[in-house]
């Protein structure tokens, strides 16, 4: 009776249900499936969200909307300088006009575009690193040279699909919380089927001297083996249902959906995702045998 | 020889019913052999229960092994437990295993190895007579061989005192006699010994055994004047 997952042959038989008859394991690899299905949700929206930020963050264009040619290119050449005089950016590209014109090709057509029609003047603005709050001051100093452009952020775009990951990234961590309380009232109740199926057995041990942990010890360890092989089925099921999605995912060519993948530091927390609900089985089911044991004299 | 159980004043109420037991006070002496005797309701198995430290009284003090128990934290009383051998009236042999794991458990609780297992339990088993039924299941013995196996399990780890509740209720008197002598021995041995019977023949069958009678919950030797047979005037208590 020692504090090993190994039992020996004869601290097995004193517990003789056997370990994978029982529903527990099936449940807990269930709960596992849907934890690491939940988790990966997560993690994989996370770091969408993040990439997008990252992407966009202190990305601007500048629009010369002035409808005269000369005074557009007067005020394209000010905006041009004054970015250029501005330490928040890192770089400005004036878009070339074949660029605007492919811009506009699906609108009006393969015909290209009027002569006639006044197309605004394209500038492409990076920020550096850390400057995004600049977003304010850049626009006030562009529109001060060229009182018709328009600085166009380009996270505003794409602001509600970060919030809609970023929300959906936080359902997903609620939802591991909720399959984690879930599997350790699957154990507690577990455990106290057990305990009052083997209710005489750990009568006759506390009478012949066995201690709270040796009884706890029988316990948890059939547990531990049980929540370990559960959650190895349900990460393996997991995988597969993930390694399927991802195929899905990527048939798709979507440059968004094709941005929703995992890191490596995330796959090893999915990895350890068994180990930690065996571990967390163990301890709800040691907690409870000991606070039952507590109540026999 | 010195006390190795003492109770003063010590009284049982189970739930918010009349005692069970009242104002008992005794001493066991280590090395001693005593019979529990008294009408069936008596209070002999409650007696009993509060020696193998699976009830705790409602009042009055108990001392075992010099610690008083009654007080004495849980975490404590498995050492002490360790050093009861219990025959339980209802055998209560754990029914999933064998005869020879059922012996072993009381080492197993203590920690021996299974190495260390085999040879005193198959002596053990051998000497209550059942060496060929070391792996039968309690439902596969008669009442009379489970009673062996429980007696085996009582006596394998040489406590320091045995409480026995009926010991011979199930066997022949030809077996009765063989355990008797098994307790004997261990008494022999410096085993305190503690048998709670309704068979009056047994009380005669050990020499300077003393007895205990309990009626209606209340221990009517507490002095050994009542004593059978009766101690000569003068004779050492």
């Amino acid at each position: 009776m020692k504090m090993t997952l190994k039992a020996s042959a004869a601290d097995a038989r004193l517990l003789p249900e056997g370990r994978f008859a029982g529903p527990m394991p099936w449940v807990i690899a269930i709960m596992m499936f849907l934890t690491i299905l939940a988790a990966a949700a997560g993690l994989s929206l996370g770091a969408a969200a993040r990439g997008i930020s990252d992407d966009l963050a202190g990305r601007l264009t500048v629009q010369i909307l002035e409808p005269n040619v000369d005074r557009r290119a007067a005020q394209i050449k000010n905006v041009t300088e004054e970015l250029g005089k501005l330490s928040a950016v890192e770089s400005r590209r004036l878009v070339p006009a074949k660029e605007v014109a492919d811009l506009l090709d699906p609108w009006l057509g393969a015909e290209g575009l009027d002569p006639d029609l006044p197309v605004p003047a394209l500038i492409d603005v990076t920020l550096k690193r850390g400057a995004a709050s600049d977003v304010a001051m850049v626009r006030n100093n562009v529109q001060a040279v060229a009182p018709s452009a328009r600085v166009d952020e380009h996270a505003q775009w794409l602001a509600p699909l970060a919030r809609l990951l970023n929300s959906l990234k936080w359902l997903s961590v609620a939802l591991v919380i909720l399959m984690a309380l879930a599997t350790t009232s699957a154990v507690v109740l577990a455990a106290r089927a057990a305990l009052n199926t083997h209710q005489s057995t750990i009568e006759v041990m506390h009478l012949l001297g066995a201690s709270d942990t040796q009884i706890a010890t029988l316990f948890q360890r059939r547990i531990a083996l049980d929540a370990l092989f559960g959650g190895l089925i349900g990460l393996g099921a997991a995988l597969l249902t993930m390694a399927l999605v991802g195929n899905r995912l990527s048939a798709i060519g979507s440059d968004l959906l094709g941005s929703v993948n995992l890191g490596w530091l995330s796959w090893l927390f999915i990895l350890l995702l068994p180990i930690i609900g065996a571990a967390l089985s163990t301890f709800s089911a040691r907690f409870t045998v000991l606070k039952a044991l507590r109540r026999m004299l | 020889m010195a006390s190795i159980v003492q109770f003063e004043n010590v009284g049982l109420r189970y739930g918010t019913g009349a005692e069970t037991l009242s104002d008992m006070s005794f001493s066991l002496a280590a090395g001693g052999f005593y019979f529990l005797t008294g009408p069936s309701g008596a209070g002999k198995t409650s007696l009993l229960k509060m020696l193998y430290l699976a009830q705790r009284p409602s009042r009055g003090l108990i001392r075992m092994f010099g610690e008083d128990v009654v007080t004495l934290t849980r975490e404590r009383l498995p050492g002490l437990r360790r050093r009861i051998g219990v025959v339980f009236q209802d055998f209560r042999l754990i029914p999933h295993l064998s005869a020879f794991d059922n012996v072993a458990l009381p080492l197993r609780v203590a920690g021996a190895e299974d190495k260390d297992l085999d040879l005193p339990v198959r002596e053990m088993l051998q000497w209550v007579g059942l060496g060929e039924r070391a792996n039968a299941r309690p439902a596969t013995l008669s009442g009379g061989e489970q009673q062996r196996v429980a007696i085996a399990r009582a006596v394998i780890t040489r406590p320091d005192i045995l409480v026995a509740d009926e010991p011979t209720g199930n066997v022949d008197p030809e077996m009765a006699a063989r355990l008797l002598r098994l307790f004997d021995a261990l008494n022999q041995l410096g085993t305190t010994i503690v048998v709670a019977t309704h068979d009056l023949h047994l009380l005669s069958r050990i020499k300077n055994a003393q007895i205990l009678r309990l009626d209606a919950g209340q221990l009517a030797d507490p002095t050994g004047a009542l004593r059978y047979p009766p101690r000569e005037p003068g004779a050492r208590a």
